[in-house]
Parts: structure tokens; sequence; C-alpha cells
């Protein structure tokens, strides 16, 4: 057989085999499960609530938006999370020595962070369709909405991710990532309507993914009446399909030259020194 | 560069059974050679021990050899590919066993070796079936009892032998081993020479270590190169390298109940005599040539002090 098939074969049992291991691993779990236990608490208590200006509760659609958030962290900061970690225990560099086996490496990520993302979602929407009222999940129309939203999703952040993960080879540089997703998140109308911003706000967020995975899950979720907080009062797929889409593009470009120049300064020299960088940190 | 001459050089005559071959290698990192002109040859099967002052460009030097390090000039062929333009089908016939990492801490040991021998199977011959049999392997190394175990539990030592075990998983035909035996405990490291004969005697499998135990190098190696100031000092059998050495053999014996001790420059000679001149006298007699280990000490002390004079000569002339 062509060894690149091989390889993503390989890659794809490597994948199954690393999410297996995330599922029963206690710590890996409670990371998982923290921020949607979390936010679903908080929905509970607010479920009385309504949006303001019609009776659908609040709590139902903040859901969606949640949703949308999680995917895009999961793509971005899980691999890239994986990537600097994975790069200091010297496990690329394993990768690396092994015939094909960045790309098995590459693929079993994907796989991981796919299924992960899918976990995530599950997590937090099936207590979603239990505990709150209004979420369109009886429709087949929705289900198709969520599952492109989320695909396209993930192919727009991951790479990214992957790049960010090249980029930094320091676990603690992982913060230059964290705050301006954190602030991204605030200003994308995950918790409130973007429309109640000022309008250079708005533009900013509309330049990222996260914004748009968060309307194309409400687009998806929520009943149609709901469209009147969005801007220009549309769920606008088609402007997701081309920002997502081109987010895509350009991280599908970036990303093998990335972590190409990436992979090609691994050694086991340069392993080394970065353990002693990590250990030197540790005392 | 080598003051000890007839040194099996070999760069002209390259061709049948050549598996590495490097030729004027160097490597600068900015304005500091760590390597100047690195010149040997490994024929297919041979075991070949890299000693070294810590420092001295070893681990440098195999990572160029494994294909993970440019180098700044010279010639390297591993398999008659130079590795700086290798592609899978050459790494695949090439093992690497890297110094031990943190590295798949949740895996269980077969299972990862079961995996990572997939990206092999391509690469299949009739005469090399790749890659070896998970079990085989986990046996080969001697990691029966701990197959199923989690990675991150093993042992520094059962870790290492996993190492060793995904270096060979692919059946190479060119083996790299960065100080393969740290950690090995006396009975792991017979093992391991056990493992690293097989591998040469049966699958024909040339092997280059770097190590710092002298006892293990001369064990192994058929052939022990010495890497210093950048440049192989010295490359030879290690009964090549202790007889070049042979100044100082030590006698010891006893004659009328008192013990004698002495390190004469022809011991032969020296015994002939002794024993010319006491006869029946003498008892006890050992005779001792220098061991590799001095051999080694006395042969980087000479570079180093020649390299200091040389150090203090180019002083000279530039305050001059």
């Amino acid at each position: 057989m062509n060894p690149k098939m091989v390889a993503v074969r390989a890659g794809i049992r490597r994948g199954v085999i690393e999410i297996r291991q995330t599922l029963t691993n206690g710590a890996d779990l409670s990371n998982y499960l923290f921020f949607p236990v979390i936010i679903l608490i908080v929905m509970f208590f607010l479920r009385g609530v309504s949006v303001p200006g019609s009776n659908f509760s609040l709590s139902s659609a903040t859901m969606p938006s949640v949703l949308g958030m999680q995917i895009a962290f999961g793509g971005l900061i899980g691999i890239a999370i994986a990537l600097i970690t994975e790069r200091e225990d010297g496990t690329l560099l394993r990768a690396k020595a092994v015939p094909n086996g960045m790309l098995g490496y590459l693929i079993g990520k994907i796989l991981l962070f796919s299924g992960m993302s899918l976990v995530s979602l599950a997590i937090i929407l099936l207590p979603s369709a239990l505990l709150f009222d209004g979420l369109q999940l009886g429709i087949p129309g929705a289900w198709l909405t969520l599952a492109w939203v989320l695909a396209l999703g993930l192919v727009a952040t991951m790479p990214m991710g992957a790049i960010c993960g090249s980029l930094f080879s320091n676990p603690s540089y992982l913060g230059l990532v964290m705050i301006p997703f954190m602030g991204l998140a605030a200003i994308s109308g995950i918790f409130y309507p973007i429309t109640s911003f000022p309008g250079w706000l708005q533009w900013i967020a509309q330049i990222f993914p996260i914004y748009w995975l968060g309307l194309g899950m409400r687009s998806a979720l929520l009943p149609g009446s709901l469209v009147s907080v969005e801007i220009g009062d549309s769920w606008r797929h088609l402007e997701t399909l081309g920002v997502l889409g081109l987010w895509a593009v350009i991280g599908l470009v970036l990303a093998p030259m990335v972590l190409r120049r990436m992979a090609r300064r691994e050694s086991g020299s340069s392993v080394a020194e970065r353990r002693e960088r990590a250990m030197q940190r540790v005392h | 560069m080598s003051e000890l001459g007839g040194l099996s050089r070999g760069v002209e005559d390259v061709g049948e059974g050549v598996v590495i071959n490097v030729r004027d290698l160097r490597m600068r990192y900015g304005s500091v050679d760590v390597l100047r002109g690195v010149e040997f040859v490994a024929r297919r099967g041979e075991v070949l021990a890299l000693l070294g002052p810590n420092g001295a460009g070893k681990t440098t030097t195999i990572e160029i050899l494994e294909g993970f390090r440019m180098r700044s000039a010279g010639e390297v062929g591993v398999l008659g590919i130079d590795p700086a333009r290798g592609d899978e089908a050459w790494r695949a016939r090439v093992g690497v066993v890297l110094q031990s990492w943190r590295d798949h801490g949740r895996w269980r040991v077969r299972e990862l070796l079961d995996n990572l021998g997939r990206y092999y199977s391509p690469y299949s011959t009739p005469e090399r079936k790749r890659p070896y049999d998970a079990d085989e392997l986990v046996e080969m190394v001697g990691l029966e009892e701990h197959a199923g175990k989690k990675i991150s539990k093993l042992s520094g030592g059962q870790r290492r032998r996993l190492d060793v075990a995904i270096g060979i998983v692919g059946r190479p035909e060119v083996l790299f081993l960065d100080e393969p035996t740290a950690g090995f405990d006396p009975h792991a490291r017979r093992e391991f020479h056990d493992l690293v004969h097989r591998l040469s005697d049966l699958e024909d499998t040339t092997i280059l270590l770097t190590t710092h135990d002298l006892d293990e190098a001369e064990k192994l190696a058929d052939r022990i190169l010495i890497l210093a100031g950048g440049s192989i000092i010295a490359d030879g059998s290690a009964d090549a390298l202790s007889r070049r050495m042979a100044t100082n053999a030590e006698v010891k014996w006893t004659r009328d109940g008192q013990r004698f001790v002495h390190a004469p420059a022809d011991a032969t000679h020296f015994v002939r005599e002794l024993f010319g001149q006491y006869g029946d006298a003498i008892s006890d007699l050992e005779v001792r040539r220098a061991s590799l280990e001095d051999a080694y000490m006395t042969l980087v002390q000479q570079f180093e002090s020649g390299q200091r004079g040389s150090a203090a000569r180019e002083f000279e002339e530039v305050a001059g």
C-alpha cells in the first residue's frame, strides 16, 4: 500500500487511542467538564430570565453561542497546547524519526481534537436540551446547519492552532493566545448581542471565526424570531461560509509551511535544551 | 589531524559495504567551530563507538547523520544518501535511539510499538521484513512483563529499553544510539550488549553509538572513534588503541615474600630479564597492558595539552 495512506491509517489509529486515553483520564475530563458545568449552572439559575423584548429564555438563547465559542476554543487552544507540550517532551521528534511520522502525528491530532469537540458539544447540548426550552433540536435542518458550521469551524481554527503551537516554544507564552481569545469572546456576541456594541468593535469581532461560529450555532438552534438581535437582521449563512472559509484557506496554506519549518528545527539537542529551560522554570 | 598515524581512513576506497561515510564534516555555531573536519567510514554490520569529552561534538555529529541537523560543510553519506536530503524511504532504513524523553507517557508499551511499527510496513522487503512484530520486540528488549504498562510508569532503565525498541522497530540497516545505556543496571546492560551483538551479527545492522562507558565501548565496538576538539583523534579497535599506548604496561611480581610493581617501557623484555636474573624466585606474576581507559585518558590529555600548546603559540605570535 502507498506509504502515505499507511501513515494516514496509523494516524487515525493514533487519534482513536488518544481519544480513549483522554476519556479515561480524570484530569482531562475535569478540564473538559469544568467550563460547560459552570456555564450550565449559571444558565440554570438564569432560566427564568427572558431575552429583552421577547419571552424567549435567555439561557436557551446563550447556549448555542457558548457551543460556538467552545468549538473555536477547542480547535485553536487545544491543538496549540498539544504542539507546544509535545514538542517539549519529544513526541514530535519521535514522529520525525519515523517514515511519514509527522503526517500520521497530525492526522492523529486532528482526529483527537475533532473528536473531543464533538464530546464537548454533547456535554453542553445534552443537558441544555433537558434543562432549557426553545432549542430547535427536533428539526433536521438544524442538525444539518450545526454539522456544517462545526466542520467548517474546525477546519478554520485547527490550522491556526497548529500555527500558534509552532510559533511559541514555551508553554507560558500561551497566555499570549489566551488573553486575546478571551477578549474576542467578550466582544463576539456570545453573552451579549453584538448589536449592542459600538460599530468599530463589531467590525473587529467580525474578522475572527469565533463570532461566526457563535452566529452559525445560533442560526442552527434558535427560532427564526431571534434573528432580530443580529447584525442586518439575518443569520448571514453566506457570509459565515465566506469568513470561516477564508480562515480555513489561510490556515491550510500557512500551517504546512510553519509546521515544516518547526519540524525541521527539531533535534535531540533542541529538545534537551527546552527541557533544561523547563527544569529551571520549575526550580 | 591524526598524530597517531596509520589510522583507518578508508574514504578513498568508498564503495562496497560502506554504510556511513563522513568526509571533512564541519559545523560552526556563530563563530565557534564545533566540528573541524570529522572523517570516518563505517561498513555494513560494523559497530562503532564514538567517545569523547563532553562538548566534543558527539551529539552534533550523530544528529547530522540522523538528518536532524544541518551541517556547515563537508560530505556525509548514510546508506549512500545525504541525510540532509534523506526522503521517507531513507528514513525507513535508519533507526534512531534518542536520549530519553518523557514522551507518550499515557501510551502502553506494546500499543506504542505496534503503532510506530505500522509506518514501516510499506518499506518491507523480502530480505528485510518490516516492522518487527510488537510482541517479538517487547521480548527482545526484555519488557515482556511490562508490555501492557503505561509508559509513564516505567523505571528509568525500562524506559531506556523501550527507547531502544522504538529505534529498531523498523528493522533498520543503520542504527544510531545516543548514550543508550544511561540508567541501566548491570543486568540490563548485559542484555543490551547481547541485543547489539544480535543486531550486528544476525541482522547485519551497522551501529554507531555514543557512550561515556569505556568498558562498554570495549565490549561492544569493532572500532572506537575518539572525538576531541572537533575532529577524530583516534580510530581503531580497542585493542589497537590500547597497544598504541603500550608504553606503560604494569608488571607486578612477588620475590622473597615481597611485592614489586614496575611500569617498564617494554614489558616483554622486562619480564624476560626478570626471570633471567631471579628464575624460580619470582611468583604471582601479573602483566597488565594499558586499558582502553588509560589509552583514552592519555590520548585526550595529549590532545588537549597539544591544543593548549598551539593556542599559547598562537597567542605568542599575535602578541609578538
